[in-house]
């Protein structure tokens, strides 16, 4: 099944239909394992105690808040230079997808802070950078909901995808370039991972739970979005035939 | 070059006639930096502290406001369906019409700013520091302001959607503008080292910011 031939909408939501349910089933047992190892087998902070577990839901929300944007920017040049014709859909269906997690990853990371820094939030960059990346992601919400034909709004909400995606970099690399008071990288940096593998196989484990939950998500969302489409597309062709 | 300049002196003629818009930048900015003392009280050394950002973020806010007369007019009258077919680069026609707006809108917020910080009480150095900082920092506000408008353009009533668009672009311009007035202040660090980095935003910014409008224009306007 090649990129080409899902370009088909009906053949794609076939796909979709077919594909689903193993997804669903993959995630729930993803989800299962990750949060058995996460609760039970990971081991306590000697500092934070228990309160370290947050960070199994904090840290791949926030993966999968940046990797929702770098799937929009593909989808996007996807729109602009190859004109896939479901690409749209999918930059327009991981913008909310993306912003939840993004705000599921600020919130945690506040509940976190209070215990450990002292404070729910600081204007240290890593989360003044995801606060703005969250920002972006309802900004780029609001400029879909803003144009009304849907083939218009793509292209618009394509480039300032692609222009937002100056942020990813800046967040990854915040935490180096400004050392304030977020934890710098420990798991994707140069010399290895820092986590000592008791706590980093169930965070590898949580994270792929939750990108099997971000597909799962993206692929139902895509879906609706082509029925929508077609509901859409019969409404005004019955308005049009109705006029005399 | 005559088709780009003659594009340039069209838009700053058509800025300062009646209508135009030229001034109201400049006005609302004095309105807006009158305003914040009312709310934070006479407190002269409290002013003369945050004194830096309210001016940039005035000037923020007024760049901002003026961006829909970039592009909202010539789209009304059909001059945006001619610049796009014209012989001219589009990513060179929009960086014209961004010079000009800056001419018109930005310039004077900067010449203004020097007045407007002896109302909050500056230092001296201070006032310097905030005028150079926005003279740097205002051409980087109208290149990334090109993106939010180009991308609404089209729109009849968008709102506040191209503040919502184009505010988080313009984060790091406010923050190291802020620096480096602050670092003329107070300060362990050097002025250079945020203000280089302001210019070095303002430079991306006059690459990128047309580019991407020059995008936008052509994909929202067929």
């Amino acid at each position: 099944m090649r990129l080409t031939e899902l370009a088909n909408p009906s053949r794609f939501n076939a796909l979709a239909e077919r594909v689903l349910p193993w997804l669903v089933v993959a995630t729930v047992f993803a989800f299962a394992l990750g949060l058995y190892q996460a609760l039970f087998v990971a081991p306590d902070d000697y500092q934070q105690g228990a309160t370290v577990k947050i960070m199994f839901i904090h840290v791949p929300s926030a993966w999968l808040g940046m990797l929702g944007w770098a799937l929009m920017s593909v989808a996007a040049l996807g729109t602009l230079v190859w004109r896939h014709p479901l690409a749209d859909v999918a930059m327009k269906t991981a913008a909310p997808i993306g912003a939840a997690f993004t705000l599921i990853c600020l919130v945690t990371g506040a509940l976190w802070g209070r215990p450990t820094w002292g404070t729910y939030w600081v204007w240290d960059a890593r989360l003044t950078s995801v606060l703005i990346l969250f920002l972006m992601y309802l900004g780029v919400i609001a400029l879909w909901r803003t144009v009304e034909d849907p083939s218009r709004a793509a292209r618009a909400a394509a480039v300032l995808t692609l222009v937002g995606a100056i942020n990813l970099p800046i967040i990854k690399f915040s935490v180096d370039w400004w050392n304030t008071l977020h934890q710098p990288a420990s798991v994707l940096r140069l010399g290895g991972s820092t986590i000592y593998p008791t706590m980093l196989i169930p965070l590898l484990i949580m994270a792929i739970a939750f990108t099997l939950l971000f597909v799962t998500l993206h692929l139902s969302a895509m879906r609706n979005e082509i029925l929508r489409r077609r509901v859409r597309t019969l409404r005004l062709m019955r308005a049009a035939a109705a006029t005399p | 070059m005559t088709a780009l300049a003659a594009l340039l002196r069209r838009d700053m003629r058509l800025a300062v006639r009646v209508g135009g818009g030229a001034l109201m930048g400049v006005l609302f900015f004095l309105i807006v930096v009158a305003m914040v003392p009312f709310a934070l009280g006479p407190d002269l050394a409290l002013l003369a502290r945050t004194g830096p950002a309210i001016l940039w973020i005035g000037a923020l806010l007024a760049s901002l406001l003026a961006l829909d007369r970039l592009f909202a007019g010539d789209h009304e009258d059909g001059s945006l369906d001619l610049i796009l077919m014209g012989r001219a680069p589009l990513e060179l026609a929009v960086a014209a019409k961004a010079l000009a707006h800056w001419l018109t809108t930005g310039l004077p917020l900067v010449i203004a700013a020097p007045l407007l910080g002896l109302f909050l009480n500056l230092a001296p150095a201070a006032i310097g520091a905030v005028a150079l900082t926005l003279l740097v920092g205002t051409p980087a506000l109208t290149c990334i302001g090109l993106i939010g408008a180009a991308l609404a353009v089209a729109l009849r009533r968008g709102g506040l959607l191209v503040p919502v668009l184009v505010l988080p672009l313009t984060v790091p311009v406010l923050i190291f503008g802020v620096a480096a007035s602050n670092a003329a202040l107070t300060g362990p660090l050097p002025f250079g080292t945020p203000f280089t980095i302001l210019v070095a935003l303002t430079l991306a910014s006059m690459v990128l910011g047309p580019f991407a409008a020059a995008a936008a224009l052509r994909h929202g306007l067929d």
